[in-house]
């Protein structure tokens, strides 16, 4: 049952994932891609790692495809012809047998393993951090190990958030900022 | 059959390789956007599967990462586009081509 999912929900990311690529109208791509995505969070369930697989829906398919969606209606990108040069469809397509192919021959390198491996219970100490589905695991490893990443992570994402403030104020704004005004 | 590791990695593989062709083929630099995000989505996909086939917890938190910087990147990435379509009013590639001339 397990290996019918799998490859349900592979072909389905996958033919999704051409779609997004070889569809003419960005909208139609961001739909596609909202598929996509979904289709990895089901291949994320099927590895166990549930709290993964929300996070995709919720982050990924929910706010960042959200965010797609207002800027390509924003910008109001009509659907032009997609003009390929001859050179340009056959670098892309020869770039794309050979990634295609060099990464399945990578993932045949790897010993293959068939079942799951039976789960453990949560680490005491030194040991690498055992896999675990419960949401506590990955706090116990965000606060012990990956501390300083996490803080980092947490910077970034403030150093992004003031970034996109300045990108978005247009250049002349500043005069007709209401805090520098003169109180009457 | 249970799906082994190779079958996840293969997965994964081929949904970077399209994000890939994508990336290359594509004029549209919001296109060009998502197929960044299928390749970081891929990354995390062997991710997954090396952290539940190897029992450790470690490629599972490095997720956790990847979608932080995927997240503020996005952020980012958009208010970029909309500031470069609100100056040359186009958002394809090939027409942004100030540094050529």
């Amino acid at each position: 049952m397990s290996a019918f999912f799998f490859y349900f929900f592979s072909a389905l990311s996958i033919l999704a994932a051409l779609l997004v690529v070889v569809n003419r109208e960005a909208v139609n791509s961001a739909m596609c891609m909202i598929v996509a995505l979904s289709g990895v969070a089901a291949l994320f369930v099927l590895l166990q790692a549930y709290f993964l697989a929300v996070l995709q829906i919720v982050v990924y398919a929910g706010a960042v495809m959200v965010l797609f969606l207002f800027i390509i209606m924003l910008l109001d990108t009509s659907a032009r012809r997609i003009h390929v040069t001859e050179m340009n469809l056959v670098a892309a397509i020869a770039a794309l047998l050979v990634l295609a192919g060099g990464a399945i021959w990578l993932a045949h390198q790897f010993p293959s393993v068939g079942e799951l491996p039976k789960l453990t219970e949560l680490p005491t100490d030194q040991a690498p951090l055992a896999y675990s589905t419960a949401a506590k695991a990955f706090g116990y490893g965000l606060f012990t190990r990956y501390m300083l990443p996490f803080q980092v992570a947490g910077f970034l994402l403030l150093i992004a958030m003031v970034g996109v403030i300045v990108l978005s104020k247009r250049p002349g704004d500043a005069k007709s900022d209401p805090v520098k005004e003169p109180r009457p | 059959m249970q799906p082994g590791l190779q079958a996840y990695l293969t997965v994964a593989g081929i949904l970077f390789a399209i994000g890939f062709f994508g990336v290359l083929l594509r004029k549209n630099t919001l296109v060009i956007y998502m197929c960044l995000e299928l390749m970081l989505t891929a990354t995390t996909l062997a991710l997954v599967a090396f952290s539940r086939f190897y029992g450790t917890m470690d490629g599972a938190l490095f997720v956790f990462f990847i979608i932080t910087v995927a997240a503020a990147e996005v952020a980012v990435g958009l208010a970029i586009i909309v500031a470069l379509y609100r100056r040359r009013r186009t958002v394809q590639v090939d027409e942004l081509n100030y540094l050529k001339h």
